[in-house]
């Protein structure tokens, strides 16, 4: 038998964390079936009528606005990190190494209200893109980048393109470059032997980034918040509201729960989708 | 030829690209730095006259200096906690085999999928089932468990690189499990833990959407503080307290790149 010296002064500690943590997921679920009793705090008995009410149409948009977030953010994030972490992986200065990556990473650390906070500025009316377009005469009234979904994304994806370009730089850096060579030796151009070698090796990747950006997304709240100003209803925005404004905790819980279950199907989607497609590229690369 | 051409065209392109991703990534740290220095409550680029006063205005007031002081408390025993429990379970998780071990490593690394609106309402919920008071221990709770995950990979990552040799001489030399674990194991660990303490008090630092759950007026932190300063006034104090705080952060970066290398901690090498 194997020796496991102090295993319980190892493992109690993370065990009682464990413990708190699953009761607080019990928590949201056991209040998710219990009623709401307006004016109190107290939930009232068992009741399946929080879930009846989120098949009301003004959810489901909060549900859809929430998807087409993540979906346009993990899009767009994927497009900007892509070009960084092959720069980063092919340059041969350290210096250029590591400016992209300390630059890269940087938003990873700042915090979502002071992220948040930045891009408001950015995006006003009387913010700096606006003051640049109207300086320089190419539009006559701010557009409205503010309280949009476009602004929404663009702060959100400042957040998940350092996540997505550590993934996926990881990934490519395991890749091997006698691949590369091999293929640009059988007379591929670089364009051809990105798409046909490095592109399909790096799906792997492309969906550890996407799926993390998406689960990031959907988690982000002061983001949606502040700058959707309260047009742009998220499903943690709307937790939120349901929760302190209206102090619906029961209702609350029930779309947290919603929301992970949403959640979990879509990451077992982008799963399944990615399973079929990496045994094609790997084949294709050997 | 032709190819030569491609090649060059493309590698001018990528100079462009990547560039231009860079600033993109910098531009909203400039814009507040600028505006930060703007003399008026109102943004205007360029500003037209430059002034400290919402530095001033951002260290006199009360309420950062409260959440500040919540900040720290929070941010120190969150990642502490989080260093202990999770030091010592990554190397049970990486050495031992045990029952449970697996539920265990699910459910510790869930909150990095579990959206951090659920992780705050689930734990204000527990709380008041079984009337715990929102003050600092159910915060410094909900930390632990929010920086946890992040602990557990850099202990991951030590322990991968570490050479169990050491370990072996040690113990046939006749020391005792706990003197090669107090002399040997710890000691070698010590980089990769404090990195993992490191990147967990700057998360803790930052953590904002579970906290605004969990906390009351009396226990709020920084980043609590501000979103409440956000809401109710547009003057500029709030970029002046960004640009302290993106420099803090900047300079922290750039020390554990010099000390620990930041693509061995985000294993892109």
């Amino acid at each position: 038998m194997k020796v496991r010296p102090y295993l319980g002064w190892f493992v109690t500690p993370a065990g009682f964390v464990a413990f708190g943590f699953s009761a607080a997921l019990v928590a949201v679920l056991q209040f998710s079936f219990r009623a709401y009793i307006p004016g109190m705090l107290e939930p009232g008995g068992f009741t399946l009528s929080n879930f009846s009410e989120i098949v009301h149409p003004a959810y489901g948009r909060a549900f859809a606005r929430t998807l087409a977030l993540c979906f346009y953010t993990a899009l767009f994030s994927l497009i900007l990190a892509y070009p960084l972490a092959l720069a980063l992986l092919r340059t041969r200065s350290r210096f250029m190494r590591s400016t992209i990556l300390v630059i890269a990473v940087t938003p990873l650390f700042l915090g979502e209200i002071v992220r948040t906070y930045s891009w408001i500025i950015v995006l006003g009316n009387q913010g700096f893109v606006n003051s640049v377009l109207l300086g320089l005469g190419i539009v006559d009234k701010p557009v409205h980048l503010m309280f949009t979904t476009t602004g929404v994304v663009v702060a959100l994806v400042h957040f998940t393109m350092p996540i997505v370009f550590v993934m996926l730089t990881a990934a490519l850096a395991h890749i091997d470059r006698n691949l590369d060579k091999a293929a640009q030796s059988l007379g591929a151009g670089p364009i051809r032997t990105f798409l046909t070698v490095t592109l399909p090796l790096s799906v792997p990747g492309i969906v550890a980034g996407t799926t993390t950006a998406f689960a990031w997304t959907f988690s982000a709240f002061a983001t949606p918040q502040l700058i959707g100003g309260g047009q742009v209803t998220t499903i943690s925005t709307l937790v939120y509201q349901v929760g302190f404004a209206s102090f619906n905790f029961p209702f609350a819980a029930s779309l947290s729960l919603a929301g992970l279950v949403f959640t979990f199907l879509v990451l077992a989607l982008i799963g399944f989708i990615a399973q079929r497609i990496i045994p094609a590229g790997e084949t294709h690369a050997r | 030829m032709p190819a030569k051409l491609v090649s060059k065209g493309l590698k001018v392109l990528g100079y462009l690209v990547v560039a231009g991703i860079l600033g993109f990534v910098l531009l909203p740290a400039i814009v507040v730095t600028v505006a930060s220095f703007n003399q008026s409550a109102i943004l205007a680029f360029p500003p037209k006259e430059l002034s400290w006063r919402w530095y001033i205005n951002a260290f006199s007031y009360a309420d950062f200096g409260h959440g500040l002081r919540n900040s720290l408390v929070v941010t120190f025993w969150g990642s502490s906690i989080a260093l202990l429990v999770g030091g010592a379970f990554g190397y049970a998780l990486f050495r031992y085999e045990f029952r449970f071990r697996r539920t265990l490593e699910m459910i510790l690394l869930s909150p990095l999928v579990i959206p951090q609106f659920t992780i705050g309402l689930g734990l204000l919920m527990l709380a008041s089932m079984i009337s715990v008071p929102r003050t600092y221990p159910l915060v410094v709770f909900t930390h632990t468990v929010i920086v946890l995950p992040f602990v557990l990979r850099s202990v991951f990552i030590s322990l991968q690189n570490f050479n169990t040799r050491y370990e072996s001489v040690a113990a046939s030399l006749g020391a005792s499990p706990g003197r090669v674990l107090t002399t040997v194991t710890i000691p070698l660990l010590l980089p990769g833990l404090l990195s993992g303490w490191l990147f967990a008090a700057i998360l803790s630092f930052n953590e904002f959407t579970a906290t605004l759950f969990v906390a009351n007026q009396a226990t709020h932190t920084l980043p609590v503080a501000m979103y409440n300063y956000v809401r109710e006034y547009a003057d500029p104090t709030l970029a002046a307290l960004s640009v302290v705080y993106i420099l803090a952060t900047a300079g922290l970066l750039l020390a554990a790149n010099a000390i620990f290398g930041l693509d061995k901690v985000f294993n892109v090498d």
